[in-house]
């Protein structure tokens, strides 16, 4: 495969709020932390994590639009050059455009038309989307709607449409289908992968891993706030080319692999445990995961997890894998003793997983 | 077409039904009075000498033995036909006392109804664009401060300053004392005018400023808003193409409903500047128990009210495209 | 670590606030009587040491009159906001849950009443009461109660689509007993800080309906009365008599809105990133 020009290069990025503990003293919630995503030209990466992650703080942190009493750190290189504020203010809406998910995110008092073309009312934008609608079998008469009477499906090409009007390098799609049947998710899917297929890069974000295999090149598995995993699609094809326990449970949970779910649920910012976040739910915790884990490069992708790659760990790993019954009794009788005592206890407070992003905003 | 004929035929019909509630709730309310109208008109003197035929005729003109619900109907079907009756302070019939007081208080009302909805709305959008800043503190704090300040107060103060202080206005009355009729002069009944139509606009400003504000905050998080600035929109642009376009329907809903507060306030403003109108009639009429001036009083400034009410739903399915466009659809 | 914030700055002023008004609340009390003293020896001082609000022309020591009338005036306005905020949360929840009909009954009623203007509909419930005491409290109780129960409504109707709401009721819980056990303790909240926004206006209109002359009687040393007593002397320059008085109103009222903003403040619990 040959050498594609980087696009975007994130590296340890991480997002964190201003809030309130208890009472007086407040403190920098960290919501995202070492996470590092790459998108190559005519890529399409898939960013895979459960809802409520703080995925969407991603998309937001890229294009410069986080909430103000949102602070972002880590290094951000689009292009080749560093994201700077400014850049993002002039890059946002023409090389880098963000499609939404769904069409509450345009102005309901608004023609689709002079929206999409941002209020222009030149020649040579109308000329634009006039093509781009016709790309997308969209009559002209759709300009001349209001975004309420958009049929369902109209909704998704015109929402598109909208990345469009940019000569967009890197494309992101936040949860761009949620909700939907598969006929129509496969067909949005498509148009994003025309998109990478003309050079942009895609990233997808998602929390359906299924469809995210479907189209995407790769998947960056996204864990509690913190990228885990980043594999080609096709180490999804089984359990043994995986590398992080946490992106073996999501595979274990697709459909065709058995419809397994591990227990307990992703911890709440406040609650994380020190080092690696899937720590207390993952059968393989040592005490070396409790320090901070480092991001590495294993069998040509990365992870960020002590026991891969390593060759007991792996094979420890597959066996357990093989016998499904065998496992919690694998993971009691190797790991004994303190290591255990001291992750599985944590606590796994269930409905504390709310949407933050939401609920940050409403707050600001 | 018939969907906004139903439209507006539903919305007339319910007003018309507030109205004559309002009117019930009214008479209700002035006949379970323990002031007897008859004395307190009368007088407790002029009944004495007074023989029991007179006596009896000016029951039966007060309606004294009659059941309230009949005495009601009475009225109301008289002041349908437009007989308001015979207002007893001023010895003359309640429609041309109204008419009269009315076209004092309209004025007033007409410009301070403009000036604070326009400047209400101005700095509703500028603190709410600007939230937290200086500019909007200083914008929030005034409008809390206005708030938070008796309308006759803030009449008494200006008077203060203005009238005794400075000299330069008129302490009171639409017209100068002692002029007659005819000598008036527009620029009389304007700088006569110019204290109160202040007051009351300051006042009204508060309320509109602080709910422009609160729904250009809701606006600027809004969604479509955040999707704006991802596609490179600029503040101007977001500003103009999405916040005013979505902050109007809510301003006009206000600035129609502030109807209300702004007859209200005309009443306590009215009677400290002295001013002939509407607001100062409905005090004499409830200080004086003048029912039938009292009754007519409440009866059309509820229908001003209900009106703008009206006019505000009618104005939102015409500048709403979901219920414009939409409505035929649902 | 513990930064100065918002959250502090709401617990001091809702403090302050409660304090000074407790403090003037209580003030009035003690100066009932010194409030009607009349000496001529001491006619139309302007404001200095010895009387710090000056006197009026019957030589009433405006200080003390003001206190008691401010006293008077926070009575007045617990009172009838009290009521006020009951009526509202009885009417609120029962038009939530009670059904259709009462529904639209309850919001006609609220309808009406914002139709009327404020101070006409004052005018009249006063008129029916026979003016005095009684008028203001029914008069302001009756008036201010429609936006917090339009609230509490909203409210109400929101909570019963929640989960736990929805297996009380599947679990055969009467509907009562619900919204006491499940909803009110949620409501409680809401309603308190309803409660304390509803001071500020209702101690405004019953100044105002005092001033025009329907509320307390003119013997009173009431706010409404002395501002209105107070505008025969502007002409001659006794600007004391209405601007301390006016000021200490306003203080008192922009003291409730602060701690009813406060206390909405430490209870929200989404105001916790501010």
């Amino acid at each position: 495969m040959k050498e594609k020009k980087v696009i975007l290069d994130i590296r340890d990025f991480s997002v964190s709020f201003e809030q309130y503990e208890k009472g007086f003293s407040k403190t920098g919630l960290p919501v995202i932390r070492n996470l590092d995503v790459t998108v190559h030209e005519g890529e399409m990466v898939a960013v895979v994590g459960s809802s409520g992650s703080g995925k969407s703080l991603l998309a937001h942190g890229i294009l410069g639009i986080l909430p103000y009493n949102a602070t972002m750190g880590g290094e951000l290189m689009f292009d080749g050059e560093p994201l700077t504020r400014k850049r993002q203010k002039a890059l946002r809406g023409n090389e880098i455009v963000l499609v939404p998910q769904s069409v509450a995110f345009l102005d309901p008092l608004m023609k689709i038309g002079p929206q999409i073309r941002k209020g222009k009312k030149d020649r040579a934008s109308r000329e634009k989307l006039n093509r781009i609608f016709r790309g997308y079998h969209l009559k002209e008469e759709v300009q001349n709607l209001y975004p309420f009477e958009l049929s369902g499906g109209m909704n998704r090409r015109v929402l598109v449409s909208t990345a469009l009007m940019g000569n967009p390098k890197l494309v992101i799609a936040d949860e761009p289908t949620p909700g939907l049947h598969m006929d129509m998710v496969r067909r949005v899917m498509s148009h994003f992968r025309e998109l990478a297929d003309q050079g942009a890069g895609v990233l997808l974000i998602t929390h359906d891993l299924e469809q995210a295999l479907e189209v995407a090149d790769r998947v960056v598995v996204f864990y509690a706030g913190t990228t885990v995993e980043d594999a080609a699609a096709s180490d999804f094809g089984s359990e043994e080319t995986l590398r992080h326990p946490y992106s073996r449970a999501l595979w274990r949970a697709l459909p065709q692999n058995g419809f397994q779910f591990i227990q307990g649920v992703q911890p709440y910012v406040k609650d994380l445990p020190s080092g690696c976040p899937f720590g207390p739910r993952c059968e393989f915790c040592t005490e070396s995961c409790k320090a901070a884990v480092p991001y590495r490069q294993v069998r040509g992708g990365r992870v960020r997890c002590v026991m891969a790659g390593r060759e007991k760990g792996a094979e420890e790993m597959l066996q357990s894998a093989k016998e499904p019954s065998a496992r919690l009794a694998a993971a009691g009788k190797h790991h004994t003793g303190a290591a255990e005592r001291r992750c599985a206890p944590e606590p796994l407070v269930a409905g504390h997983e709310a949407d933050h992003d939401k609920k940050m905003r409403s707050a600001v | 077409m018939k969907e906004h004929l139903i439209f507006v035929g539903k919305h007339a019909v319910r007003m018309l039904l507030l109205l004559f509630c309002v009117s019930a709730v009214a008479f209700t309310l002035v006949s379970i009075s323990p002031i007897d109208p008859l004395q307190a008109n009368v007088g407790q003197a002029a009944l004495g000498s007074m023989s029991q035929e007179q006596i009896a005729k000016l029951q039966a003109y007060w309606g004294v033995g009659e059941p309230p619900v009949e005495r009601f109907f009475a009225w109301a079907g008289d002041f349908f036909r437009g007989d308001m009756g015979v207002s007893l302070l001023y010895r003359q019939p309640v429609a041309k006392v109204i008419g009269v007081k009315l076209h004092n208080s309209l004025w007033l009302m007409a410009i301070a109804w403009t000036l604070s909805g326009l400047a209400g709305f101005l700095l509703g959008v500028l603190a709410g664009l600007r939230e937290g800043s200086i500019l909007d503190k200083i914008i929030k704090g005034y409008s809390l401060l206005i708030a938070s300040t008796p309308a006759f107060w803030l009449a008494l103060v200006l008077l203060m300053i203005f009238a005794v202080w400075l000299k330069v206005l008129p302490i009171g009355l639409s017209v100068p004392i002692g002029v007659e009729a005819a000598g008036v002069t527009i620029l009389d009944r304007i700088r006569h005018a110019i204290l109160p139509a202040v007051t009351l606009s300051i006042t009204g400003i508060a309320n509109i400023t602080l709910h422009t504000r609160e729904k250009m905050i809701e606006i600027m998080e809004s969604d479509y808003v955040l999707f704006a600035r991802a596609r490179g929109e600029s503040t101007w642009n977001i500003v103009k193409n999405h916040a005013l376009r979505n902050v109007l329907l809510p301003a006009v809903t206000l600035q129609f409903a502030s109807i209300s507060e702004i007859f209200g306030g005309s009443v306590l403003i009215e009677q400290v500047f002295s001013y002939p109108g509407l607001g100062q009639a409905a005090v004499t009429a409830g200080l004086g128990s003048d029912v039938p001036l009292l009754l007519g009083i409440t009866v059309i400034s509820a229908a001003f009210v209900f009106g703008g009410n009206l006019i505000a739903n009618l104005l939102y399915g015409v500048i709403d495209p979901r219920i414009r466009r939409g409505g035929a659809r649902a | 670590m513990r930064r100065w914030n918002g959250r502090m700055t709401a617990v001091v002023l809702f403090a302050a606030a409660v304090i000074f008004l407790a403090a003037v609340t209580a003030a009035g009390f003690g100066f009932s009587e010194e409030a009607l003293v009349t000496d001529f020896s001491r006619k139309n001082l302007e404001p200095g040491g010895a009387y710090l609000f000056g006197t009026d022309w019957l030589g009433r020591d405006m200080f003390v009159r003001t206190l008691t009338g401010l006293s008077m005036s926070i009575r007045i306005g617990l009172l009838s906001a009290g009521v006020s905020s009951v009526l509202a949360m009885l009417l609120g929840t029962m038009a939530a849950v009670m059904g259709k009909t009462v529904d639209s009954v309850i919001t006609w009623v609220i309808d009406l009443i914002m139709g009327i203007p404020h101070i006409l509909l004052l005018i009249l419930i006063s008129y029916a009461c026979g003016k005095g005491f009684k008028g203001v409290v029914i008069g302001v109780a009756l008036t201010h109660w429609t936006s917090l129960a339009r609230l509490i409504r909203g409210e109400v109707l929101q909570l019963k689509e929640a989960l736990y709401i929805r297996m009380a009721q599947k679990l055969g819980m009467s509907r009562w007993k619900i919204v006491w056990k499940h909803m009110l303790p949620h409501l409680f909240p809401q309603f308190l800080v309803g409660l304390i926004l509803t001071f500020p206006h209702a101690i405004l209109h019953e100044a105002s309906i005092t001033f025009l002359g329907f509320g307390l009687p003119p013997e009173q040393p009431a706010i409404g009365i002395i501002l209105s007593e107070s505008m025969q002397y502007l002409a001659m320059g006794r600007w004391w008599l209405a601007l301390f008085p006016g000021l200490l109103l306003v203080l008192t009222v922009i003291l409730f809105d602060v701690a009813g903003e406060s206390l909405q403040k430490l209870l929200d619990p989404g105001s916790a990133h501010k």
